[in-house]
């Protein structure tokens, strides 16, 4: 009954004017973000992080959140009127979506897609709400040796489950890391790696400069590089009927639906898995599950049911443990935590209790986003074709553009404007080699967060990790790190015993 | 024959990124990196001991690359597609080039020119829209950054002109 009372009196702030207005904002820029091919949530909230202080931070956060929900939505429409997933997230959205669109029923994939967004959203948020408060209870007995613990934990799980070269993985990690000490030590208040005597390091490197530097610069670079061959665009026909057609396909996917949901919450939830592979799981769980498993992959309706509630459900899970425990398991909620700093808010279980009225707010804004999204989504279909017409050359230069200024803006520095090209040439870079760099952004965010925790901790410990193994909590995050982090590297090198590696042996034949 | 195949590139960053670990070490090492009694660890310990992770893996990769185990060591193909080389290295040429005026004439000027290249050279599009864009970028950056936001955006020598506006609107 709490969770209730507190959730309504979050409506009473997200039902403002101002706040209906950014989400109505926040839902559509999302759509057209998402739906632009090469164009996801990570890169929306980069680019458009500078612009929020123009409201409250609590509006800000609304913004952000209607943002990420949107691009949730939006990337769906790229991924079926072009074949082109809008973000990695609807990679999975493509299998079908794509075929159902080739056989003119793009309308339909449209709108089933929109549903199960829906669908997925408000499953996710309702599970959030319920779990959200107790977990932020549990979280306030944290000290910052579970703390230092947790967010081990968190980059334990990318470099074992991310699912890309552990190496490359570990080097940005400990990258990201090491250039969020940059400026002045926060205990000691001696300068550090002030690299060339450079004035414009004192003052630290911003996780800004370097997500707007990937994100942005890098990732317009990439899309350059990459041949844009003339993709064909289907028309879709909407109208009051296809709606209606489109519930009556969908009278079967009850199933997938609640099973997309759920599931992608709980992987949203985790660090290192996230939309994308919520929705590749869920695509094939509700495969896997289908009586007609043959039909997927040539325009089956479940087929884009599964990934879209999977989406946009692991975007809401996603939330929850940057809210709650205050550290983000995702590049996205990573900027959105590193936004909430800038706004002036303390992250942590702490906000349930200092900021009722920031994390009700939010919550509540969601369900609202949510109902917003689907309509706008629906009514707005021929704008989104109309953006995916706009040409490349304009949207490149415009978000060159926003990128220097919103590099400039937070901290009036030239400085960091060049370090953030040189930060978007080393991503194009990295990025093309494999490195990942989601885990980068995201140490950069938690790198001050860690250090301190580790240094308050060996230090309440005299010197010794002994707290470490002192408290319960924090010793099961560290053993289960550790675990993740050995049994990789004991598979592999049992692997690399074997003489020909299959790699090799591929190039050879 | 590419001289900058994806394999001898995949080779070159790892061992940039190894040399770069070093020298963050050494960096690093400027403040005490061991234990200070009263204090914890020193303010250099925690990128030390990162910078030396980051060696190490940076060295496994560069070994792993020399062995043909990562994907794009085995890319003998150009890292860079034929024909995307000349637009990138004019989409890379202007940014500095934009950053640079920024620091000469100021953003009001260079953003405009930016675009201009941007919209006309490289997209061929109409004298139209690009001059539209050429307008109305700069009109609605002023408003959102500098009346709404309060950010001064930099303006280099042709600051005085806008001594009219700062007076109009802020």
């Amino acid at each position: 009954m709490d969770i209730l009372a507190s959730l309504l009196d979050g409506f009473g702030t997200s039902l403002l004017p101002l706040n209906i207005a950014v989400m109505i904002a926040g839902v559509t820029v999302g759509m057209l973000i998402g739906a632009l091919p090469g164009l996801g949530s990570v890169n929306g909230v980069a680019i458009l992080l500078p612009l929020t202080f123009l409201v409250p931070p609590t509006s800000a956060m609304i913004f952000m959140a209607a943002l990420y929900y949107g691009c949730m939505y939006g990337d769906a429409i790229a991924s079926i009127l072009l074949g082109i997933p809008g973000a990695s997230s609807a990679v999975a959205t493509t299998f079908d979506g794509r075929p159902m669109a080739m056989s003119g029923k793009a309308g339909v994939a449209l709108t089933a897609s929109a549903i199960a967004s829906f669908t997925g959203g408000t499953v996710s948020i309702v599970l959030f709400t319920v779990l959200a408060p107790t977990l932020a209870d549990a979280a306030l007995a944290f000290g910052p040796a579970e703390e230092f613990a947790l967010v081990l934990l968190a980059f334990t799980t990318f470099v074992a489950l991310g699912g890309q070269d552990r190496f490359k993985t570990v080097i940005a990690i400990c990258l990201g890391l090491v250039l969020s000490t940059v400026g002045l030590d926060m205990i000691s208040g001696q300068p550090r790696l002030i690299f060339g005597d450079l004035p414009g390091f004192y003052h630290g490197i911003s996780f800004l400069v370097l997500a707007i530097g990937i994100y942005g610069i890098g990732e317009m670079l990439n899309t350059i590089e990459s041949t844009r061959n003339k993709v064909a665009m289907v028309q879709p026909r909407m109208t009051l009927g296809t709606v209606r057609e489109t519930l009556r396909e969908m009278r079967g996917s009850i199933g997938t639906l609640s099973q997309g949901s759920v599931l992608g919450f709980f992987v949203g939830t985790l660090p290192a898995a996230g939309a994308t592979t919520a929705s590749l799981m869920a695509y094939g769980v509700a495969k896997m599950t289908s009586r007609h498993p043959e039909r997927f992959g040539k325009g089956e309706i479940n087929g884009i049911v599964a990934p879209e509630s999977a989406n946009n459900a692991a975007s809401t899970g996603s939330f929850l443990p940057m809210l709650t425990l205050g550290i983000p398991g995702s590049a996205t909620t990573a900027l959105l935590l590193g936004g909430m700093v800038l706004w002036g808010l303390q992250p942590g279980p702490m906000l349930f209790i200092e900021q009722p009225e920031f994390t009700w707010g939010l919550i509540s804004s969601l369900y609202v986003s949510n109902v917003f999204a689907v309509i706008a989504n629906l009514a707005f279909i021929p704008l989104f074709c109309y953006a995916l017409r706009v040409p490349f050359t304009i949207l490149a230069a415009v978000i060159f553009v926003l990128c220097v200024v919103g590099g400039y803006a937070p901290s009036s520095d030239m400085h960091d404007v060049w370090l953030m090209l040189g930060f978007g040439l080393a991503g194009f870079v990295l990025c093309r080699l494999d490195y990942p760099l989601a885990p980068m952004v995201l140490s950069m965010v938690l790198g001050p967060i860690m250090e301190n925790a580790l240094r308050q901790s060996l230090i309440a410990g005299q010197g010794t990790p002994s707290l470490f193994l002192e408290r319960p909590i924090a010793l099961t995050f560290i053993l289960i790190a550790v675990l993740l982090f050995t049994l990789p590297a004991v598979k592999m090198a049992l692997a690399n015993r074997r003489p020909p590696a299959p790699a090799l042996a591929e190039e050879k034949a | 024959m590419h001289t900058l195949t994806t394999r001898r590139v995949e080779l070159g960053v790892a061992a940039t990124l190894a040399l770069f670990s070093l020298y963050l070490m050494a960096k690093s090492a400027e403040l005490p990196i061991g234990w200070v009694s009263g204090q914890g660890p020193g303010g250099g310990a925690f990128p030390f001991w990162l910078s030396a992770i980051m060696l190490l893996a940076s060295l496994a990769v560069l070994a792993r690359a020399w062995r043909g185990l990562t994907p794009p060591s085995r890319g003998e193909g150009a890292f860079i597609q034929v024909g995307s080389g000349p637009l990138l290295g004019a989409v890379v040429g202007s940014l500095v080039a934009l950053l640079l005026a920024i620091h000469l004439v100021g953003v009001y000027v260079a953003i405009p020119l930016f675009l201009a290249f941007h919209l006309r050279v490289l997209g061929s599009h109409s004298w139209r829209l690009t001059a539209t864009m050429m307008v109305a970028t700069p009109v609605v950056l002023f408003l959102v950054f500098e009346v709404a936001l309060k950010t001064m955006l930099p303006k280099g020598l042709t600051e005085p002109f806008f001594y009219p506006l700062y007076a109009l609107f802020l």
